[in-house]
């Protein structure tokens, strides 16, 4: 018998789609109870198309040669201590960041998709979101390898599982993933799958390896390339999650249009960390902050929201006040970390001459300015042997958790301070898109677990901030934090280079 | 004489990340421990779920089982993902192969004409069960705690897609892509009463709130019979009745359970060691859940394969059991 051919869409649908079935010995709802409560109208699971018609049989084998690869270069790298091929020491700061800040959100959407991958009705969508959690899953753990061996000669990684859970700055993108996680599971598609990953993941995950392949990382920057692939199918399914809810009922669009409103918001103050490291922490830069982001957002988003334009779905609320950010926002994050230098596990510093001069040239609207200015002072002290650390806690914003140091974009000499009253209580944000988000939720901002107020009640193991740093949060006082100058990280860098310069050996010899 | 390249060594400040060193102690770590302990958060929850507002995020009260280190399960296998991939991609080249064989030599053709019916309605069907496995591992894996676990149920959930799929395969193969089996099978599993108290019991256990319960339920009771009846016993009834070619097609499933069930073993052993009240809770289960699995798969047993079926498959449950400590 000569088999029919069947097409890709057709053996998928059979393959995959058609293995669920209508239950009648248990109400529906028993089985998928979180479908309903946030208001979206699904009228049709059907009309659902499959961003991807991957089979696992493909999954396995795709993915395990990829695997083979990334591992036989992890391999090398350590084999070869790649450790020492990176352009500086202060580099390294970079990924400190990525594995305490980022990869723990890798794990957060790992579980965040295995969620949703049980909770959709709609078997294409379930399924689409399970390969999407074990991908994640996979990015988490490769990352964590990639990192490994970095840790073994340089101070700030050891802990990082511990300080996500703990540490001031890393409740940034705690929260961020909490809150996308703790919300109906329809607006952790658009959350996540839309927003971050379709919108902003050329400004987060991208920069870091680009960083990377600027920097001589070549752990990173192949985990990256590896990931690449894994990445462009996470996209796909952001897009059709946003036009599958706006497709499938008018009441859909208002409330997709407040999430994302509110997921462009919360995902600009969250890239106020990746708009610092690309201006400040890469020794060989790749593009400005301001650059990636008028190519990312404003290009290629504006592309995208003008497509969307026909749902009805407009430009986020606040797209205006996050443009008008991008020539401050990476200046005044760097100030803040600066500041509390002694209180992060990764190191900070002052550009040099030419770094500055770079600065200049890419922002000369504000550098010179407003910045230059600050920085050439407190260089100036460090010169002096009287580095600065502000000795103080600062206030957080009650829903980014950020400490409020951003200022009022058309006076950057004024930090932007706002605030509600709930229930009696007073509340700050550092801007009107954050005051948004909790005045629409407050019943939900008001659990935020703010680093500094926890302090101060006592629940960070008591009311002396060195133990709360080096008991609470397990940083290594005088090694993880600090300025880079002086610090292990740098002598130890500067130990290698002097016993593998070929010309100091040279000289000797001489 | 050997070759000898020398490279320059750099001592090392740590051998491994902090949490892996309390645990295991200061020496090099496996990349499967760090890649499966202690990475799931576990304090300082910013906010309740909208959708389960009296837990947290992480949540340990989401089952009746509790342990005092979640990280005390164990996986033999010692899957993270690199090493779950590979595994799977072997076990896929060697599947492939065989259905690639089977089809070129059109050994559908030489399937005795009852046998092949006997597939369409006695083993097809179970596609639709491994549907619902898939969604109890993955429900494991969203609301279990400590990674060694819940890495191993989305690997199993993944796992139970690809049955599913192979499953579907089959039929495609012996009706030639028209889809005419999957219907009927689909028909089966919806309306022939044979089928419907094991479609009872995969929809009851959907609606189950508790995920040790749920992993009770599927990997432990129903996957212990089922692939006992229809992965060993139908494969030994089929090759009786001149239609052993079907083993090409089902050593996948096979192979899958001989292997998971190594896991599978381990959890329940654990977490039954762990405490008293631990016992008593998945014995309570357990004999809930097997009492309603032997009836449901009773005469599907008896159809599949015959009268004793269904009690052999009963008695390698229950050492099975006894072995974990039940």
């Amino acid at each position: 018998m000569a088999a029919r051919k069947l097409n890709l869409k057709e053996r998928y649908s059979l393959l995959t789609r058609d293995l669920d079935w209508e239950y009648s010995y248990r109400d529906k709802k028993e089985i998928f109870p979180y479908e309903d409560f946030e208001g979206i109208k699904i009228t049709d699971w059907s009309k659902w198309e499959d961003p991807f018609r991957l089979t696992m049989d493909a999954y396995w084998k795709y993915q395990a040669e990829k695997e083979k690869k990334l591992y036989a270069i992890f391999d090398a790298f350590a084999q070869n201590n790649g450790q020492q091929n990176v352009t500086d020491a202060r580099y390294i700061n970079a990924i400190k960041v990525f594995l305490t800040g980022v990869s723990p959100l890798e794990y957060q959407a790992y579980s965040g998709y295995a969620h949703v991958g049980r909770q959709f009705s709609g078997v294409g969508a379930r399924t689409a979101c399970q390969m999407q959690s074990i991908d994640e899953l996979r990015h988490v753990q490769t990352q964590v390898h990639a990192m490994s061996h970095y840790n073994k000669f340089f101070d700030g990684f050891q802990d990082f599982s511990h300080m996500h859970d703990r540490v001031w700055y890393l409740s940034v993108p705690k929260s961020f993933f909490d809150d996308a996680r703790s919300a109906g599971p329809f607006e952790f598609m658009v959350a996540i799958s839309f927003s971050f990953e379709y919108v902003l993941t050329n400004l987060l995950f991208v920069p870091f390896m680009s960083g990377a392949a600027y920097n001589g990382d070549m752990a990173t920057v192949t985990f990256g390339f590896s990931a690449q692939s894994d990445e462009a199918r996470h996209m796909t399914l952001g897009l059709e999650v946003i036009k599958f809810l706006l497709e499938q009922h008018p009441d859909n669009v208002p409330i997709v249009q407040r999430w994302i409103d509110k997921w462009f918001w919360r995902g600009t103050r969250l890239l106020a960390i990746v708009a610092m490291m690309m201006d400040y922490m890469l020794p060989n830069r790749v593009m400005s902050w301001k650059e990636a982001w008028e190519v990312y957002f404003e290009e290629a988003g504006g592309a995208l929201f003008k497509d969307l334009a026909r749902y009805g779905i407009e430009m986020p609320k606040y797209a205006a006040t996050a443009i008008a950010e991008k020539d401050h926002i990476s200046h005044q994050t760097w100030s803040t970390f600066y500041n509390y230098g002694h209180a992060a596990a990764f190191h900070t510093w002052m550009p040099d001459e030419k770094e500055m001069d770079w600065l200049s040239e890419k922002y000369p609207d504000t550098f010179d300015k407003y910045y230059r200015p600050r920085f050439e002072h407190w260089r100036e002290k460090e010169q002096a042997g009287e580095r600065f650390y502000n000795p103080t806690l600062p206030m957080l914003c009650n829903t980014c958790q950020i400490p409020m140091g951003f200022t009022e974009m058309d006076d950057p000499s004024l930090i932007a301070y706002r605030q509600s009253v709930y229930q009696g209580e007073r509340y700050n944000f550092c801007s009107d898109g954050c005051k948004d988000i909790f005045d629409h939720e407050p019943e939900k901002y008001v659990q935020s677990w703010l680093p500094v107020h926890q302090i101060y009640q006592g629940n960070c193991g008591g009311a002396d901030i060195e133990k709360v740093l080096s008991e609470y949060y397990r940083i290594n006082m005088g090694k993880d934090n600090l300025d880079f100058h002086g610090s292990p990280d740098e002598a130890r860098w500067n130990a290698w280079h002097n016993l593998e310069s070929a010309e100091e050996r040279l000289k000797k010899a001489g | 004489m050997t070759i000898e390249i020398k490279t320059s060594t750099i001592q090392p400040i740590r051998n491994t990340f902090a949490h892996i060193e309390r645990r295991f102690g200061d020496k090099p770590a496996s990349r499967y421990q760090e890649a499966s302990y202690d990475l799931a958060p576990t304090t300082n929850f910013h906010y309740r779920p909208l959708w389960d507002p009296e837990r947290e995020l992480y949540d340990p009260g989401r089952t009746a089982i509790d342990m005092e280190d979640w990280y005390a399960f164990r996986d033999p296998r010692q899957y993270y993902y690199g090493s779950y991939v590979q595994a799977r991609a072997k076990l896929q080249e060697i599947t492939e192969s065989n259905y690639a064989f089977f089809t070129r030599r059109d050994l559908a053709s030489r399937l005795p004409g009852a046998a092949r019916e006997k597939i369409v309605r006695c083993l097809l069907p179970l596609r639709h069960l491994e549907m619902g496995a898939n969604m109890n591992n993955v429900f494991g894996s969203a609301y279990g705690i400590g990674t060694v676990l819940t890495q191993a149920f989305l690997y199993n959930g993944m796992d139970r897609l690809g049955i599913a799929q192979y499953l579907s395969r089959i039929g495609l193969i012996l009706d030639g892509n028209s889809g005419d089996t999957l219907k009927a099978a689909k028909t089966s599993w919806m309306e022939d009463p044979l089928w419907q108290d094991l479609r009872r019991y995969v929809e009851d256990v959907l609606a189950q709130k508790d995920w040790f319960e749920v992993f009770v339920a599927q990997d432990v009771v129903l996957d212990t019979l089922v692939y006992d009846i229809f992965y060993r016993q139908f494969d030994d009834a089929m090759t009786d009745a001149g239609a052993g070619d079907l083993a090409m097609l089902i050593e996948f499933m096979q192979e899958w359970h001989k292997e998971t069930s190594r896991w599978v073993d381990s959890v329940i052993k654990t977490a039954v060691a762990e405490s008293d009240a631990n016992r008593e809770q998945i014995a309570a289960w357990v004999a809930d859940w097997k009492q309603q699995a032997l009836a449901a798969l009773g005469p599907l047993a008896a159809e599949a394969v015959g009268p004793d079926a269904i009690n052999a498959s009963a008695e390698v449950l229950n050492k099975r059991l006894a072995k974990a400590g039940l």
